[in-house]
């Protein structure tokens, strides 16, 4: 176990790296530039130089990675050319209300999509099956930003039952979640995040389940004359490392925060601030962030892999 | 990261003469209209909080609402009307006069008694040692950020020197009668509490200290800043009614409206036109103004169709500019010219009313037909109201008379780099679609002709060159008589349009939408906004 586990860390510095390169290039590919969020419009060409040779611009493109990757592996992870705080206080902190967002979009979502999944796996072809097909297709289908900007028309802007956006009445700082009036800012971003992984889990559950059902030790169970309750707890439990693969992609999914509903909400996450640091090109927040969400993502994943081993140990064996 | 050093508290440390003050004050109030308080939450359309260490970032929407909050500058704005355009008033100057033996020496008289947030005394040094901040990299306090911010204010700063303690001396590099309008975008900030901080600056934003009418009191970057009165504050007109003021960085237009309606904030920035009727039905104020801002194309005169006067009066003729008001439900005026006809100095500029046959002529006459031009258009920005509607609108009109017109359609932020390129790096680009800030003479009409300010030096970002336009610049910097020099400025105003400077398309009104709680806010003529005089209402 803990030979996997190091070997699966030791993956995820070259694809930490390999997608710190593809972004950094990214940035640099699209027009702009980096230092736009501190310089006015008229900034004059001795100007731009000065503030270029203050921020290290000026350097070759390679050079300029490569510092940035040598400081990081001494945990400097440098500051925002906006705001001028340290990348990595900025990073923490909106991963932290990423992840508050997600410890409830992902429990609901996962519980519901699983749920849903399982029923129509069980009764394949039948009107539930259908209903929950058809709900988890549209769940899917329907771009979440439109449903986000349908509820807070609908809940805050008529029935005023709901805040339109933010993250509490007196910002993230001052956010609780035992306070009732901050969890109603949770409520929409919470809904409206968990739809799309609620569709892709139940689609998902339905097909792991569909197929477990068919195979031959199901038969075997029914003919040693087990309880039908008792043949698809079986089902169900051989049907989780597939699903848990599934769930393990839409948590980092989640957990990289969608830029369109932190937009849409005005919910200072990762994908509030990766949104921002693109528009501004500020590199370094950019870089910070992604870098960091990468690994998260791996680690995730590290996670998944080690529960399915858990759950299924044919998996470790193989 | 090393902790910040402890800051010296802002709240008044003499309480005992604070609860006396409470008490007259309480005793007045029994005879000046009651003020409501209450919480003003604006949502801005900036997309991060303007920084707080002096001159802010996020173009003139970060001076309205955190620049002159906190701080101010030597000459400040008169934003007390809504009928006439906004002029410079006394600010932490009381007056100011050039050297008669002297044009290039302007003598500035400080206001006695003005004190920072912190505590301490603004005076001469404090002006001194703010131009180092911004200027001197050999100082202690040198920021290159501010630097950079106050780069285009500065180029004719050469010396700034200390006569006593209520007097400064500003030399400038060449004779400029009209320089004072430069110095009221210089804030200036607290030495005491920069020094007590040891130049940290990131420290410094978080516990800014000014001389303005509000305090800055707790933030959480890119979310909120919040702001309370400074009930010590010089002008006791403005010391402000609220309670304490929210701003909150909200770029998406339509969050905007939403917040608003449901109640989350009471004031918003520039509600898109086709919201209007919906917040009108809900109840909220709409205010409007014309006030000193155009969207114009600036034209490139070195290459290209543009270089030849009468393909730019065609491109003008095209346009019929009642269509781009309808387009915008009524939120703009048409434009003729670069200034709004409010202004002192408008004159009466050659109008190019919508006369398609005459552009086709003009083009068929120049040469130029069909007319091929390449224009550089955002998608969104600083005060570029809604480029994306209103460039298809441009571009049906232009075509209809003979122009071939070819987009590039790009994001502000690579647009900047176009206008701070100029033509000499971007020789291709026939025309760039940039709003502008028309706050005072030099910004409005000088800079757009003047050789000084070519690209990439300047703002002239398409190299426009005329003897007579140069001409007059020189006899307006050396023109001291207000009366006289408001002849020549008009004068330069109704040349530009002999010369069919730019495109001309329309004035932006400024649209802004409140909370019928939302009480006092007069809407000034001007980019900036007096914030103090407003009452939010129970």
């Amino acid at each position: 176990m803990l030979f996997l586990i190091l070997r699966r860390l030791a993956y995820a510095a070259p694809i930490a790296l390999g997608v710190s390169i593809v972004c950094f290039s990214l940035v640099y590919l699209a027009p702009g530039d980096p230092l736009q969020t501190v310089l006015p419009a008229d900034a004059t060409a001795d100007v731009i130089a000065l503030v270029k040779h203050e921020y290290g611009f000026d350097k070759p493109i390679p050079v300029q990675f490569g510092l940035w990757l040598w400081h990081v592996l001494q945990g400097d992870f440098g500051v925002s050319i906006g705001s001028r705080r340290p990348v990595i206080d900025e990073v923490l902190g909106s991963l932290r209300n990423t992840l508050l967002l997600t410890g409830f979009a992902v429990p609901i979502a996962f519980a519901v999509g699983y749920i849903l999944g399982a029923i129509a796996g069980c009764t394949p072809g039948k009107w539930i099956d259908r209903v929950v097909t058809g709900a988890a297709v549209m769940g899917v289908s329907v771009p979440n930003y439109w449903l986000g900007i349908v509820m807070v028309i609908t809940f805050a802007v008529e029935l005023s039952w709901l805040p339109a956006t933010g993250m509490g009445p007196r910002g993230s700082d001052a956010f609780s979640i035992f306070s009732a009036d901050d969890l109603r800012y949770l409520v929409m971003p919470v809904f409206t995040l968990s739809m799309v992984p609620v569709g892709i889990i139940a689609r998902s559950t339905r097909a792991a389940v569909a197929e477990i059902r068919g195979q031959d030790f199901v038969t075997t169970l029914r003919a040693k004359g087990l309880s039908e309750f008792a043949v698809i707890r079986h089902v169900l439990k051989n049907a989780l490392p597939q699903v848990l693969a599934v769930m393990g992609l839409q948590f980092g999914y989640l957990m990289g925060g969608s830029i369109l509903i932190e937009t849409v909400f005005t919910w200072p996450g990762s994908g509030f601030l990766l949104a921002k640091a693109i528009i501004n090109r500020d590199i370094p927040v950019l870089q910070g962030a992604i870098l960091l969400l990468s690994l998260v993502f791996v680690a995730t994943n590290l996670v998944v892999d080690l529960l399915q081993t858990a759950i299924d140990p044919r998996i470790r064996r193989a | 990261m090393p902790n910040a050093p402890s800051v010296r508290s802002d709240k008044p440390r003499r309480p005992i003469l604070h609860l006396l003050a409470g008490a007259v004050a309480l005793l007045g109030a029994g005879l000046s209209p009651a003020r409501a308080g209450g919480v003003l939450t604006v949502a801005m359309t900036a997309g991060d909080i303007p920084v707080t260490t002096g001159t802010p970032d996020q173009g003139f929407e970060g001076f309205r609402f955190v620049g002159w909050s906190l701080y101010d500058a030597l000459v400040g704005w008169d934003l007390s009307k809504s009928d006439q355009p906004s002029d410079i008033i006394p600010g932490l100057a009381t007056s100011w006069s050039v050297d008669p033996n002297d044009h290039k020496r302007w003598i500035f008289k400080l206001r006695q008694g003005v004190k920072f947030h912190d505590g301490c005394t603004f005076g001469a040094d404090d002006v001194v040692w703010n131009y180092q901040r911004i200027t001197d990299n050999k100082s202690p306090q040198f920021f290159t950020q501010q630097f950079a911010l106050n780069r285009a204010y500065m180029t004719n700063v050469a010396n700034v020197e200390k006569i006593d303690e209520a007097t400064v001396a500003i030399t400038t590099n060449f004779v400029e009668s009209l320089f004072p309008y430069t110095m009221s975008y210089v804030p200036m900030i607290s030495r005491c509490r920069a020094e007590e901080l040891k130049y940290d600056w990131n420290a410094y934003a978080m516990h800014p200290s000014g001389t303005g009418p509000y305090r800055f009191d707790r933030m959480i970057p890119r979310e909120r800043i919040e702001f309370v009165p400074n009930k010590e504050y010089w002008n006791p007109k403005r010391v402000p009614h609220q309670d304490r003021m929210i701003l909150i960085p909200m770029p998406e237009a339509a969050t905007r409206v939403a917040a608003l309606l449901s109640g989350q904030v009471n004031f918003i920035e520039a509600p898109p036109p086709d919201s209007i009727p919906r917040l009108k039905a809900g109840g909220m104020q709409i205010i409007t103004n014309v006030y000193p801002h155009n969207w114009p194309f600036t034209l490139n005169f070195v290459k290209g169709p543009f270089t030849d006067i009468r393909v730019r009066k065609a491109a003008n003729y095209a346009l019929n500019r009642a269509e781009f008001v309808e387009l915008l439900d009524g939120m703009a005026i048409e434009e003729y010219a670069t200034l709004p006809p409010t202004m002192n100095y408008y004159g009466h500029p050659k109008r190019y009313e919508f006369n398609p046959t005459r552009a086709t002529a003009l083009l068929k006459e120049a040469g130029c037909y069909p007319c091929a031009i390449n224009l550089a258009i955002s998608t969104s920005g600083s005060g570029q109201m809604q480029p994306l509607p209103m460039n298809d609108l441009l571009k049906s009109q232009m075509e209809k008379v003979g122009f071939k017109v070819n987009f590039q359609v790009m994001d502000w932020n690579a647009m900047l780099q176009i206008f701070r390129g100029g033509v000499d790096q971007f020789p291709d680009v026939h025309g760039v679609n940039g709003s502008r800030a028309l706050t005072d003479p030099v910004l409005a009409i000088i800079k757009p002709v003047g050789k000084a300010y070519w690209s990439p030096a300047g703002s002239n970002w398409g190299h426009f060159y005329a003897d007579d336009t140069e001409k007059l610049v020189g006899e307006i910097f050396n023109e001291f008589d207000p009366t006289k020099r408001l002849t020549l400025l008009t004068k330069l105003h109704e040349l530009e349009n002999d010369y069919a400077l730019m495109i001309w398309v329309v004035h932006d009104v400024n649209p802004r939408a409140l909370s019928p709680k939302v009480k006092g806010f007069v809407q000034a003529q001007h980019w900036f906004q007096d914030m103090t005089p407003i009452d939010v209402m129970p």
